[in-house]
């Protein structure tokens, strides 16, 4: 699956198009984690653990999107956008939207 | 000592303030360091926020790259914060978080870009959530994650 965020596929010709497609998931950490992040506040820096999860997260909304275009009978998602919004307390939604389209 | 005892609430605060000033300047010290060398060693990877137009047959490969960071301000910068809010004006505490936050991330999606063999990165894209505890919570700033994204695109050199 070629994925990119700009509108077309370098080098490539797009035969066909098949709309939006979308992957998202929401995820929560766990407890040591959290504590452990609780921990880092207070002397600031990075807090690994959350950008694991993030990443993780958003790889899990990518490969959905991913799955989505393939159904759709797509090779390649161009024009991928990501969101992030915290819908409850100690959760966050991670989504990604993009075009699916066919490429030569 | 009784004074100690007497006033134990003011002393921890104390401590954790102490504590965070010290621990967070020395790490945003080496952080600095660290993200002024690599971006040394990353400046010829061209990063733009342009589409880019190529000639057909001039490009081998493309595909996307996105790094992120979560990152949190420490004890003291926080209080130092909240005062600013009093007085209003630059709240550089918080300035300089964001800021190594964001480089950070873009440096993580170039290093990425140059494991996969790229040359350029097109339409680079960048976002800022607040996420955690206090993520819905007003006047409060808990971890902030940023996000890089762009396409890598691989040159068809020789």
């Amino acid at each position: 699956m070629i994925m990119t965020n700009i509108g077309s596929v370098p080098g490539k010709k797009i035969v066909e198009h098949f709309g939006i497609v979308q992957g998202s998931t929401v995820r929560a950490k766990h407890l040591g984690r959290d504590m452990m992040a609780g921990l880092k506040n207070l002397v600031g820096g990075e807090l690994k653990g959350y950008t694991e999860l993030l990443q993780e997260s958003r790889q899990e909304a990518m490969d959905r999107m991913a799955e989505q275009a393939r159904q759709l009978g797509g090779n390649a998602v161009i024009n991928i956008r990501f969101a992030t919004s915290s819908v409850a307390q100690g959760a966050a939604e991670l989504f990604a939207y993009g075009t699916a389209v066919r490429v030569e | 000592m009784e004074i100690i005892l007497q006033n134990l609430d003011l002393f921890i605060f104390l401590a954790l303030m102490v504590l965070g000033y010290t621990a967070g300047s020395i790490a945003e010290k080496r952080h600095y360091k660290s993200i002024h060398r690599r971006e040394k060693e990353l400046v010829k990877l061209a990063v733009v926020t342009a589409e880019g137009r190529f000639r057909e047959g001039a490009v081998k490969d493309s595909f996307l790259v996105n790094g992120s960071t979560v990152i949190s301000n420490d004890y003291f910068k926080r209080l130092l914060a909240i005062l600013r809010n009093i007085v209003g004006g630059r709240v550089k505490a918080y300035e300089s978080l964001i800021d190594r936050s964001r480089r950070e991330a873009i440096l993580r999606m170039k290093e990425k870009a140059r494991a996969g063999g790229a040359h350029m990165i097109v339409n680079l894209r960048l976002e800022t959530s607040t996420i955690g505890r206090s993520a819905n919570k007003k006047n409060r700033v808990g971890s902030i994650e940023t996000l890089a994204y762009g396409t890598a695109v691989v040159m068809n050199r020789p």
